[in-house]
């Protein structure tokens, strides 16, 4: 099973794009303050909005700033974001689709009520209004990214124990006497992990758009903190002047979209080609 | 039909009540009680405006009655007052910026049917052409797109090198003095890029849904069944498989609303739009709680109609529905 799974996986050249990309971006952030080739906060008023060359090769901010590594340094608080929200999506997913899954019933009635609930506000509106209560920080914009974020994961493990819950090792272990949260954990969610995988990594790929549209309304990661949004925030303040400055880091932006989402559904057509 | 209406209004009102409990719980995120803000975390909040928060959400009550009180007005409609200078009701506000987001998003939404359904349609009957590969591609790319760049790249050609379109706003200074036709047409330059980039977020979810749906129908058996009649492959095609791909459409347009109407905050506030969110962004950044909720809660009722709205037109469109 799992040697068949990296089989199709290294054959599927979508899914090796993407998982590339990820790697990249990871050995990116890691490195960061070896690859950029200054640092990202030091001001330079003698080179304000300077167009790109060699010797910056994005140009440089209104600060003088230089955009190549800032944008370096913002690879890492966008996967910082990703990782921490998605995580969040799928603790709360996870538990509430398995409950739902597991136990049916009036559970099953109230958790899914509470999915549709949540499905009727625009996600953005709701982040929003929690952040013009909790103030805009990195971790308030990753819970509340989190928060909005796992209806579609309860959906998804719900069904998964629906289809699980009467099979056959399902009931073995019942019959030898095995509690309910040990099915659920040790039994079930193992079998139902495949889709929870894919909905997280094309997770992390939303969360880093929820993260870059809040940075570059101002509600997201603050100035000074480089992040993509906000240096599109830049480019909107200076965009009959300099274009580099919305050009890139939005590059950025959709490549690294890009690469997860190439990775996630990678995962699902390796996982299980019939799905395709 | 009218017992289907019926059933489907009944099931709203829990997920009303539902909508209403955690706007409540918004409110009271605030660590402490929401009058709390004005400490130094977050100075912008008056004392002032916390006696009248104090009085608007009946904060000296219990929870329990805090909440009643609040629904009981919300049913009447009263969202409270602005804290903004003007103090106008919140209502009055949000109403006279509501029909420009609402048109915005109707253009848009016909738009998204207009490109995303023949592209659907065309892509599952020509199953891996190279119509089929490259929209695949451009779709997969359309997903990643963060609107709000495009957007802006958007702005820099037409707006700033070419100089077509105007990029703020959404009438030109001399409005006023426009001859109708000519006022008209400066509406329309003003909208082009707002109504084009809200679309883009729905077109590439809807063209592969379609193309996915269609591929479906055409397996089916009365699509062979109308081919062993001798009927034309067009007739089969565009008249049998359409009208059954076409249903599901109506409940996926109805699933894009919240989408649709939360990205107006971006898109109003990119293009300086007076709506519904561009209001809801300026009261997010002045604190001004009352607008802030009141939007939360119009956002989403709105989505909870346009929803109901779909599942109606189904039923209308789909005899099986009502019976099921």
């Amino acid at each position: 099973m799992k040697t068949d799974f990296w089989y199709r996986f290294l054959r599927n050249k979508m899914a090796v794009t993407g998982g590339v990309v990820v790697i990249l971006l990871f050995v990116v952030s890691l490195l960061a303050s070896w690859v950029s080739p200054y640092d990202p906060n030091e001001i330079n008023l003698n080179q304000v909005l300077v167009h790109p060359s060699l010797a910056h090769l994005f140009g440089t901010d209104q600060l003088g700033r230089d955009v190549l590594s800032r944008i370096i340094w913002g690879a890492g608080i966008s996967l910082k974001v990703g990782f921490v929200a998605t995580g969040f999506s799928l603790f709360i997913g996870v538990i509430l689709g398995a409950l739902a899954g597991y136990y049916g019933r009036w559970v099953d009635a109230v958790i899914m009520r509470f999915v549709d609930i949540m499905l009727c506000f625009p996600a953005f509106f709701l982040i929003l209004a929690v952040i013009a209560i909790l103030e805009p920080s990195i971790w308030n914009i990753m819970i509340v990214i989190g928060l909005t974020g796992w209806m579609g994961i309860t959906r998804l493990v719900r069904a998964d124990f629906i289809s699980l819950r009467e099979r056959d090792f399902v009931q073995a272990a019942r019959a030898i006497g095995a509690g309910d949260l040990r099915i659920i954990f040790r039994h079930i969610l193992p079998n139902a992990m495949a889709s929870v995988l894919v909905a997280a990594t094309l997770g992390v790929a939303g969360a880093i758009l929820t993260e870059s549209a809040l940075s570059f309304l101002g509600i997201g990661v603050q100035p000074p903190t480089p992040s993509w949004g906000n240096i599109l925030t830049a480019g909107k303040n200076n965009i009959d002047i300099a274009w580099w400055l919305s050009l890139y880091p939005g590059l950025a932006i959709l490549i690294t979209v890009l690469g997860y989402n190439l990775l996630g559904e990678g995962i699902r057509d390796s996982l299980d080609p019939r799905l395709r | 039909m009218l017992r289907y209406v019926l059933k489907r209004l009944l099931l709203m009102v829990p997920l009303l009540v539902g909508i209403t409990i955690v706007c409540f719980i918004v409110i009271h995120l605030a660590p402490g009680s929401p009058t709390d803000l004005q400490t130094d975390l977050n100075p912008r909040v008056s004392a002032e405006a916390k006696a009248r928060l104090q009085s608007m959400y009946d904060l000296d009550k219990p929870i329990y009655k805090q909440y009643l009180l609040w629904v009981g007005r919300l049913a009447t409609l009263d969202l409270g007052q602005s804290f903004s200078t003007d103090h106008r009701p919140v209502i009055d506000k949000i109403a006279e910026r509501i029909p420009i987001t609402i048109i915005i998003n109707v253009l848009s939404m016909i738009l998204i049917i207009l490109i995303a359904i023949p592209i659907g349609v065309i892509s599952a009957v020509r199953q891996n052409s190279l119509f089929d590969k490259v929209t695949a591609v451009i779709v997969f790319i359309g997903f990643a797109v963060p609107t709000f760049w495009l957007a802006l790249l958007l702005m820099i050609l037409f707006g700033v090198d070419l100089g077509w379109l105007p990029i703020s706003g959404i009438r030109s200074l001399n409005y006023e003095y426009l001859p109708p036709l000519a006022a008209f047409v400066d509406l329309l330059k003003h909208l082009i890029l707002p109504v084009l980039l809200s679309a883009f977020g729905g077109l590439a979810g809807l063209s592969r849904y379609m193309r996915s749906n269609m591929l479906e129908v055409i397996r089916q058996d009365y699509i062979t069944t109308a081919r062993a009649k001798g009927l034309s492959e067009r007739v089969v095609i565009y008249k049998h498989a359409l009208r059954n791909a076409l249903l599901p459409v109506i409940t996926i347009l109805g699933l894009s609303i919240p989408g649709l109407i939360g990205g107006s905050v971006i898109f109003e506030t990119i293009f300086a739009i007076p709506g519904m969110g561009q209001l809801f962004y300026m009261s997010v950044m002045s604190r001004d709680y009352p607008v802030v909720m009141g939007i939360l809660f119009i956002g989403a009722v709105l989505t909870l109609i346009g929803n109901l709205v779909a599942d109606i037109s189904y039923a209308v469109a789909d005899p099986r529905i009502r019976v099921s």
